[in-house]
């Protein structure tokens, strides 16, 4: 990089060159910059949920529709949604005091015997990038740890993530269970995982399959959008 | 010279096997159970399993060892029996083949750790050395021929996996999973990989590919591959098709004639090592076996040549562009 490059002054951008700047220090998973970015616009008295939505959920967008179309990939990806979670670690107290709308509530796990928490995560990120609540329930969630945190948190969603074919059928006992207490229609199921695909998704009962984390949330947008 | 290579020379084209976990999944392996625990709860399964890739003509046999690193051992409590498990699963594989009276290559399957290294994840590149080192030198133990190091999306896990086979003093053989619009799903491709590779002292016994997303997708990355192996034998090992449940079962969509056709534009391809990976039963193997014999061989087929026999790419190449139109100045 010139120099001349490394010369921008975040709090000298006026606020539309200062969201378009945080778009792409966003899409470079540049972390710092977009915790001084939000703070910039804090002090300019911006209220935290237009930050959230006008600034990072709109960057977080780009990145998304890059993973989904071949452009970007996980590791890039992954420091993008890093740089976020930076961003959203300021925001969220601001957001739950000033009593900002949410789109809705996910619970989201990787399912019993498998490890893999990568795409987990990504979604996990994406989802609270782009205005969830998210609670994650990490690795090796059995049946009883969805069932318990579905009675606790409430949550409009369920995201179930596998990566091994020996652990993929699992999303099936948990849908199973989930209809047999009689609770499968009060939430959206959403599976994801490298060996599943659409059809796996629907014969195991779930709403969606979501192919990665950008599909997740404009799944997640659309399935909320047609249950309210 | 090794075993496979001393193979590779003998026969031109060697047959590996197929799948592993799919193929225990109706032999009684529940969701979510270790199939290394197999190497001690049910060797007979095991044995069952190796044999029946053994009566299909397989030449490389893969060991139930892919889950075999601690970090992933840890999750049923086996990550204190590290050594013992990957020896255990070489040594199933070891003595069917002493009895089989055929040369076949004993690879030792070795997985990725399920984990993102430094700076995206929390595993340090010398923790995942570690990691390997340990699962190799139970392989090793076990009578291993190579660690067959597979499955793999993240090229620094690779540089770990192959540094933990040089210092443990074992041959290597290295397949990636090319299942993120033609790339890794870390984004590396195909001819990336394959530079990769050459630039390694020592270099691997063969390269490739294994599992994915098909084995049209599968096939399309190899031609990148095979273009720039500089040499060094390509391996596939693509999944018969993609899952699709029925009942409690998954069940894949390709049959054994699809995986046959496979097999011989695999070949046409100049792919050295040619088998299957999830979904790939003993038939299928067998398919293979049968499709490479009584094959002349024939042109390279092209990425459209192979789509038309094999059907469409699940996940292919992005034709996009950015939306990223805003694009300022990259700050340092």
């Amino acid at each position: 990089m010139a120099d001349e490059e490394d010369d921008i002054i975040l709090s000298e951008l006026d606020d539309e060159e200062l969201s378009e700047q945080m778009q792409d220090d966003l899409y470079d998973g540049l972390k710092e910059e977009i915790e001084e970015g939000v703070n910039i616009f804090l002090e300019r008295g911006w209220a935290p949920y237009d930050i959230l939505t006008k600034v990072l959920v709109k960057g977080m967008k780009t990145v998304g529709d890059d993973f989904r179309d071949g452009i970007l990939f996980v590791p890039e990806v992954l420091l993008a949604a890093n740089a976020m979670k930076a961003g959203m670690h300021i925001l969220r107290p601001l957001l739950t005091e000033t009593g900002a709308p949410k789109m809705g509530k996910m619970v989201v796990g990787t399912v019993k015997g498998d490890i893999h928490d990568i795409g987990k995560n990504l979604v996990g990120m994406m989802m609270e990038g782009a205005g969830f609540e998210v609670i994650d329930l990490g690795i090796n969630t059995d049946v009883d740890q969805f069932l318990t945190a579905i009675e606790e948190h409430k949550p409009d969603i369920l995201g179930m993530s596998a990566l091994l074919t020996t652990t993929m059928t699992y999303m099936k006992v948990v849908i199973e269970t989930l209809k047999e207490k009689g609770i499968r229609d009060e939430l959206i199921v959403l599976v994801g995982g490298a060996p599943l695909n659409e059809e796996f998704g629907e014969a195991i009962g779930a709403d969606a399959y979501c192919k990665d984390a950008a599909v997740a949330v404009e799944t997640a947008k659309r399935l909320i959008t047609q249950q309210a | 010279m090794n075993k496979l290579q001393k193979l590779l020379k003998e026969k031109g084209i060697l047959l590996a096997d197929g799948a592993t976990g799919t193929n225990l999944i109706p032999m009684g392996l529940d969701s979510g159970q270790a199939p290394e625990a197999w190497n001690f709860d049910h060797v007979d399964r095991i044995q069952k399993l190796h044999q029946s890739f053994i009566d299909a003509g397989s030449d490389i046999l893969v060991t139930n060892s892919f889950g075999g690193t601690a970090r992933r051992l840890h999750l049923h409590d086996l990550h204190d029996r590290v050594v013992e498990i990957n020896k255990a699963a070489a040594e199933i594989a070891g003595d069917l083949v002493a009895k089989s009276g055929r040369e076949i290559v004993i690879a030792g399957s070795v997985g990725p750790t399920g984990d993102l290294l430094v700076p995206l994840g929390e595993l340090t590149y010398e923790g995942a050395v570690e990691a390997f080192e340990e699962q190799m030198t139970g392989l090793k133990q076990g009578g291993a021929d190579l660690a067959w190091i597979e499955t793999m999306s993240s090229p620094e896990e690779i540089d770990a996996a192959i540094e933990a086979a040089n210092n443990v003093g074992l041959d290597y053989v290295v397949t990636a999973s090319f299942d993120t619009a033609g790339n890794t799903m870390m984004g590396l491709t195909p001819t990336a990989f394959a530079q990769q590779m050459a630039g390694k002292n020592p270099r691997p016994q063969a390269f490739g590919s294994n599992c994915g997303v098909g084995a049209s997708d599968l096939l399309v990355a190899a031609i990148d591959m095979v273009a720039n192996a500089d040499g060094i034998p390509v391996v596939a090992k693509a999944n018969a098709g993609i899952p699709k449940i029925a009942g409690d079962q998954v069940v894949y969509s390709g049959s054994p004639e699809l995986m046959g056709d496979y097999a011989k534009l695999a070949m046409n391809l100049g792919v050295s090592i040619i088998g299957g990976c999830c979904g790939n039963s003993p038939a299928h193997v067998k398919a293979m076996a049968d499709a490479l014999r009584t094959h002349n061989g024939g042109d390279a087929p092209t990425a459209d040549e192979i789509i038309e026999v094999l059907g469409p790419l699940v996940s292919p190449k992005s034709t996009k562009t950015s939306d990223r139109s805003s694009r300022r100045r990259r700050r340092g």
